[in-house]
């Protein structure tokens, strides 16, 4: 018995970069945050945005049902067979986490029944500030907080918060109404962070997702070169 | 051999999708045959004796050395609804991956290429086992224990059960998976003498019925 990774047939550890076939597989992006947060409607606009140029499909993690799933199919923003809802048993940080395994079966199936693929989004159930992907499972993570969620979160930092790849702040329409201080939360996140990207973002109004979607085709230039 | 590999196998936390699937439970739990430790521990006891009992029976002949093809299709033969197929598949393919990743082995990748779909969880778990130098009563434990560990923990979670009353009744479970354990691996030995036929086949008619309603669910927190 040895426990290295010499052997041969499908790859049997998914972080790795080729499929069995020796193709590089698409990049995969994680966006995690708290229920409400609006991971979904960030998925779907990033789909809108990028459908035409790239080849994507996506991976909800609903909680309870398969709302989002519904919801993304409902508002047609990639075709049914590019969506797939993986049920996690009430932890959905489990699955993005501490037991990949449904989330990988997930985006492989997608891979070999739509593609080739060059990117998979991967929404989490939605779940505390603590909640992050397995490198195992994604490339990179994008951590979607709202204004409405109270502006203290940027300060109150957590793995989400500090150590997502992107860090982005929705709904910044509601602001005024909630008496969220978006300086301050720009300012705070920049302390947790450092060097690390934060976008504020309103989906309710132009420019939408356009500077996640930026991101997003940077993330996936590096990922191809 | 290394005993503590039983330890790496069994543990809950072993990443093979598990925590996804309730074992039965969330559909008893939402037909009220499930209330409270009480009925908890019956249900744990009737699937132990019955899924449980042929689980542990699979398993223990995948470590015998008995063809995964031959058994995955007993598996299949002793599990008449879709659902319970689908989710034990799933499964098997989610341990596989696990096990490949854990304890490398030329078996476990030629069960990869003859399964890329998964095949019976029971079955992938004996491999497993074997990969992992663990013995076929090893490999029947992890199967017998699994089958009462899941419904019980997924109930923590469907309840609210006290987490101590609900490994109350796994400890009040131990002796009877310690026959259920000793059985399957007498099982075993017969299949590698007379073949597959002599696997048990109990089974449980309300878990299969159950996972058939579940399957149909628009809202529900487990797989399976
Ligand atoms: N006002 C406003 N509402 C938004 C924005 N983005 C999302 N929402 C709404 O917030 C709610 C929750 O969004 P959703 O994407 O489902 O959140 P998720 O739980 O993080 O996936 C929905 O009703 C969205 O329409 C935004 O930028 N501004
Ligand atoms: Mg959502």
């Amino acid at each position: 018995m040895h426990l290295d990774h010499s052997h041969d047939g499908p790859a049997a550890v998914s972080a790795d970069a080729r499929r069995a076939d020796g193709s590089r597989r698409a990049l995969r992006i994680g966006l995690g945050g708290p229920v409400g947060s609006g991971k979904t409607a960030t998925v779907a606009a990033l789909c809108r945005a990028l459908r035409e140029e790239l080849s994507l499909a996506v991976v909800t993690n609903d909680i309870y049902t398969r709302e989002d799933a519904e919801f993304l199919l409902r508002e047609a923003v990639l075709p049914p067979e590019r969506i797939t809802a993986v049920e996690t048993g009430a932890c959905p940080h489990t699955a993005i986490r501490d037991d990949i395994s449904a989330n990988l079966e997930a985006v492989e199936d997608l891979e070999d029944e739509v593609g080739p693929l060059d990117l998979i989004l991967v929404e989490s159930g939605g779940d505390n500030l603590t909640a992050t992907f397995s490198k195992g499972l994604v490339d990179a993570q994008i951590f979607v907080i709202d204004v409405a969620g109270g502006d203290d979160i940027p300060r109150k930092g957590g793995p989400g918060v500090t150590t997502a790849d992107l860090l982005v702040v929705n709904k910044t329409d509601l602001a005024p109404y909630v008496g969220s201080d978006l300086g301050r939360m720009a300012a705070d996140a920049k302390a947790q962070r450092a060097e690390l990207p934060v976008v504020f973002q309103s989906l309710r109004s132009e420019p939408g997702v356009s500077d996640v979607a930026a991101w997003v085709r940077t993330r996936l230039a590096a990922w191809t070169a | 051999m290394s005993r503590a590999a039983l330890l790496v196998l069994a543990d809950g936390r072993f990443p093979a999708g598990g925590h996804a699937h309730s074992g039965g439970a969330e559909a008893a739990v939402k037909a009220g045959r499930v209330t409270g430790a009480a009925s908890l521990e019956d249900f744990c006891r009737g699937r132990l004796h019955t899924a449980g009992r042929v689980a542990a029976a699979l398993a223990a002949a995948a470590v015998l050395g008995v063809d995964p093809v031959e058994l995955d299709a007993a598996a299949d033969a002793r599990t008449p609804s879709p659902a319970l197929r689908t989710a034990a598949r799933k499964l098997g393919r989610q341990l596989t991956r696990a096990a490949r990743a854990t304890w490398p082995s030329d078996e476990l990748d030629a069960l990869a290429r003859e399964f890329p779909k998964g095949a019976h969880q029971p079955v992938v778990l004996g491999l497993t086992a074997r990969a992992a130098g663990l013995g076929a009563v090893d490999a029947a434990y992890c199967a017998a224990y699994e089958s009462v560990s899941g419904p019980a923990s997924a109930t923590v979670r469907l309840l609210s059960l006290d987490p101590f009353e609900a490994t109350g009744v796994l400890a009040r479970l131990a002796p009877e998976l310690d026959r259920v354990a000793d059985r399957a691996v007498e099982d075993a030995r017969c299949v590698v003498d007379e073949g597959a036929d002599a696997l048990p086949a109990a089974s449980a008619p309300l878990l299969e019925i159950g996972a058939e309603v579940h399957a149909g669910w628009g809202v529900r927190l487990f797989a399976s």
